[in-house]
Parts: structure tokens; sequence; C-alpha cells
């Protein structure tokens, strides 16, 4: 073990957690899959001929990178806040905190875990989803930045929900009340321009947008807020949420007495 | 390194780094004053028993010593290492057999104490470790089963495993015959003396008196977060150097020589009981003085005071457990 930095400590504990959601991938990986699929499948039917979000994009298209975002932050907030959760439950948590494991190496093995999970279910919705429709790749960058970045944020959250919650209940009220509101507001369906004037500047609050928006600018170079501000505001947000995540955790809130 | 060395002196031998060294420790949860200022020292190579009834601050101490609590005020070192400022260095001198039987359901033995293994920074070397800890608790065969289909008493072993893997030198068992079977509670204890033998030093939690007065050498007894007392076992006992004599005479009736008048403390019909001190008063002048009396005895038997005495006499309990 390196002074500072327990190298093999994080990797073990990374490659647990992703070992964890491998075990179950039906409910962890091919569900949330499924979903995705069923959205674009009943939305891109319903309003392909109807809607134009953007000049020279399908809906169907359109609706993909959405889909794929919203993927990701679901996935990637669940996989940490419900891995923390079930062994503070089950108790197994002591075995981490009895381990010469720091707040940061626990916080980055989490969080990773959860990048690897949102961007697996991401790129098996895209998988699918482009053996049916054309979706271009405009700036390949872009994608890779904003499906890290959205992961990591939501990996950071799910640490900080795993964490406060005490029962499943609290934390299937975080992901209800929370997760899912704002991801669906967020602009997964639609572009914020078609919303009347009050709602866009609403969405504005809503950090989730710009993940998707950023996201969405990488597969078709057009966007509601520009690239550089849905990257500011992203990368702020996870900067936010990382801080307090290690706060809680060096402070040992609700896992150390 | 900047660590500060606790030391003690032991009879004429040069002085030693502490097993564990507990200086002022004090805890508080909202109202409850959890711990209140215990200061004391478990010496290296002992077989450490720390006793004392619920709520008297076992758990919340081992918690403090492992790192699962952090105390208010005062300090504990573990092999020399504050468990604070140099929390890895602690850690890895501390080897914690849970008292709950906790698991991961996702994982079989050997990939559970594999990554045990990995947390505390050691990889694929300390797999014959490993192998060799399977085979010492008996866990061979179920090396690749998931822990939730074993046994209650499998998945305490495999909790002693998880504790050894990375070589402590300070094994902390707190409750582990909890609940087990009379056979498995033997296995444990002399896996446990094993340990002890090949230089581990031992902190046993227990609420089982006839354990700790079996296994430990050292002993230290809290009660609602105090310290009321630390020796070893010997010197505990040698408190208390009273036994008690059962006699049965011949007659239901008769007159008690008067120099045993003092001794006796209960007479039902024709049984007698004796209060003897272990070094003042012998058996055979009881004997002899009842048979100047013209009776004959016609059974005896004697209890040695026990840690059980000595502890309901420091916790002001009663009942035979903890």
């Amino acid at each position: 073990m390196k002074a500072g930095f327990n190298v093999r400590g994080f990797y073990t504990l990374f490659a647990k957690e992703v070992r964890r959601f491998l075990k179950v991938t039906v409910q962890t990986v091919l569900t949330p899959m499924v979903t995705a699929l069923l959205f674009l499948l009943v939305f891109g039917q319903v309003l392909e001929a109807h809607v134009e979000v953007y000049a020279g994009v399908n809906y169907s298209a359109f609706l993909i990178p959405g889909l794929m975002m919203m993927s990701i932050i679901q996935n990637a907030f669940a996989n940490s806040s419900s891995s923390i959760i079930q062994s503070k439950m089950t108790g197994n948590l002591v075995f981490v905190l009895l381990a010469p494991i720091s707040s940061l190496e626990f916080f980055a093995a989490f969080v990773l875990a959860a990048v690897v999970r949102g961007l697996l279910v991401a790129l098996a919705v895209y998988g699918v989803a482009v053996l049916f429709i054309d979706l271009p790749l405009t700036h390949p960058w872009a994608i890779a930045v904003f499906a890290m970045l959205g992961s990591a944020t939501l990996g950071a959250l799910g640490v900080i929900a795993g964490i406060w919650a005490d029962k499943y209940d609290q934390l299937a009220g975080f992901q209800n009340f929370f997760i899912l509101p704002l991801s669906f507001l967020s602009g997964v369906f639609y572009s914020i321009h078609a919303l009347p004037e009050i709602w866009q500047q609403i969405s504005h609050f809503n950090p989730f947008f710009y993940l998707i928006d950023g996201f969405r600018w990488g597969f078709f170079g057009q966007s509601d807020a520009g690239v550089v501000m849905s990257l500011s505001v992203s990368l702020g947000f996870l900067f936010v949420l990382s801080g307090l995540a290690l706060y809680l955790l060096f402070k040992g809130y609700k896992i150390r007495r | 390194m900047g660590r500060k060395m606790r030391r003690f002196q032991c009879w004429g031998w040069p002085a030693m780094t502490a097993a564990v060294s507990i200086q002022g420790v004090h805890k508080r949860f909202a109202a409850l004053q959890a711990l209140k200022g215990i200061s004391m020292e478990v010496p290296q190579g002992s077989f450490f028993g720390l006793l004392g009834p619920n709520g008297a601050g076992k758990s919340t101490l081992i918690n403090i010593m492992a790192g699962l609590a952090r105390a208010d005020a005062g300090s504990i070192h573990v092999m020399g290492h504050d468990v604070v400022s140099a929390w890895r260095q602690s850690r890895h001198a501390l080897g914690v057999v849970p008292q709950e039987l906790v698991y991961d359901p996702f994982f079989s033995v050997r990939e559970v104490l594999r990554l045990q293994s990995g947390y505390f920074g050691l990889g694929r070397g300390n797999d014959a470790w490993i192998d060799e800890l399977l085979e010492i608790l008996s866990l061979t065969d179920k090396a690749d089963a998931n822990l939730q289909d074993l046994s209650g008493g499998m998945k305490r072993r495999v909790l002693i495993a998880q504790a050894l893997v990375h070589r402590p030198e300070v094994v902390v068992l707190d409750e582990p015959t909890a609940g087990v079977d009379v056979e498995l509670r033997r296995s444990l204890w002399r896996f446990a003396r094993r340990l002890h033998r090949e230089g581990h030093t031992i902190l046993l939690t227990t609420h089982y008196l006839e354990e700790a007065e079996s296994l430990c050498d050292e002993i230290a007894i809290l009660n609602r977060g105090e310290l009321m007392t630390r020796d070893s076992k010997r010197n505990l006992l040698a408190r208390y150097p009273w036994r008690t004599l059962h006699i049965t005479v011949d007659h239901a009736t008769f007159q008690l020589p008067e120099t045993l008048v003092s001794l006796l403390t209960n007479a039902d019909d024709n049984c007698l009981t004796f209060r003897l001190h272990r070094e003042q008063d012998t058996i055979g002048e009881v004997l002899a003085a009842l048979q100047s009396a013209g009776l004959t005895v016609v059974d005896l038997s004697t209890e040695e005071v026990g840690l059980e005495e000595v502890f309901l006499r420091l916790t002001g309990q009663s009942g035979e457990n903890t």
C-alpha cells in the first residue's frame, strides 16, 4: 500500500462494486435498457410524424440521447445508493469501515463503479437503438465527457443518499420524488424551447437539463443552452456533490458513531 | 513517523509497547455518558477479557478502538498507533470479529476473504494464507459456497477468517460465542487459544463469565461507562479468598461447636453451609470440630469463588450471567 492512497484497497472496493451489479445484470443492465427502449418505441411511434425538435433531426433520433442520459442518471444513482444502504442495513459495511480505506478511496470506488454501470446501460441502449435509427456522432468527445459527468454526478448523489437514508423507504422517496421528476423534466422528451417561457426559466435551475443538453449536443451539434454553459454547470454540480459526499464520509455521518 | 508510543512496564521485563493503550476516553450519546474517562492498557501477548453488563460501554470502547466510533476526548493506541492520527497503521494492527453475524450475500467465502485482503492492500500473494485460514477454520469445503447458504456457525468462522486475513497483531473477539452451540463454542475456544499461543494479543468481550475465567489471563470490568477494575485473573480471584463448604451430618438436632458458629452461613435441618477463608480456615478443622461434637459427616462438597462472584460484587449485579 502506497502512503497516502491505498490503491489496492480502492481498486478492490471498486471491483467488488462492479462485480456486485454484474451478478444481477438482468436487474441492473437489461431491465433499464428495455425500459428505455420501450419509451423509444412508444414515444417515437406516437410523435415521430408530428414533432421535429431540431432541423433535420427526426424525433426518434432526438429521443435516444435523452433516454441514454436518463438511464445513466437513474442507474448511476441506484448503483451507489442501493449498495451503501444495503450494506448499512445488513451490517456488512463494517468490513470496509474496519479496513484502512480513506473517505476519498471509498468515494472514488463507489462513484467509479456507478460510472461503469451508467455507461454500460447507456451503451446497451445505444447499441440496440442504432440498429433501427440513424444517429449522428457529431462531437464524440462531448458524448464521452457528458456521459461520464452524468454518471459520476449521480454516483456522488447516490453516495449522499445512501449515507443519509436509514431505510429503503427513504431511498425510494429520494429516487421517486427527486431523481425521477428532475430527470423527466430535464428535456429527455422535448426541447425546452417547446415549453412556455416560465417553464423554460425553471428548467435552467434543473442541473440534469445541462447534462442532457450537453450530451445531446455531442450527437447533433445543436443544443438549448450551449455546450460551454452545460459543461460549466455540470462540472460545478459534480464538484458540489462530491464535496458534500466527501464531507459526510469524512465526518462519518450515519456510518461511524 | 510522528506517532506516540504508549508503553507499559512488566515485572523486570524491558518496557514494550502496549498492544492497546486507552487514555482518558470519554464518549457521550445524547443524554447517555457511555464512557467516563476510561484508561487502561492491554499488554502484548495477553489474553484479555473485557467484561461488563449490557450498557457498560464494552462495545463503544471496541468501536472507538476499531475506528467505527470517535471518542469525545482521550486517545486509543493500537500497537503504538493512534487510532485517529495513524488510523491506517492501527487498523492494520487490529482484527475485529463483530458480534453480529453480518455478511455480504453477493459473494462466496473465498471471494469475501480475497476482498477483505484487498482492502488491506494485499494481493494474490496472500492467497496461500487465505487457503490456510480456510483449512484451519474447517471452511475449505465451503470455500466456493455463497455466504447466505452457510449455517450460523460457518458464518461465524468466516467472520473470524475475515478478521485474520491481514494477520493482525491484536485480535478483538466481540462476544464470539453468543448464541452458538456447545460444540462450536469449544472449537472457537480452542482456536482462540491457538491464536494466543501463536503470539496474538486477544481481547475478548463475553457474557459468559466461565468463558473469561477459562481463557483470559487479564481482566477488566466495566460498568456504566466506568472501569471498575483491571487486574490479572489470579489477583482478581485472590481478592475474594472465600470458599463455601456444604456438609450433611447424621442428626437434624445438635449443638454446633462454638468455633464453627461464626463460619456458619446457613443451616437447613442436617445440611450446613460454612464460609471459609482460603488461608485462615481449613476443612479439617471444621470436620474435627463436628466430630468432637458427636456428629458424623455423611456428605461433603465445596464451592470455589469464581469470576462470577467477583463480577457481581463489582457491578452490583445479580443473576448468573451479565
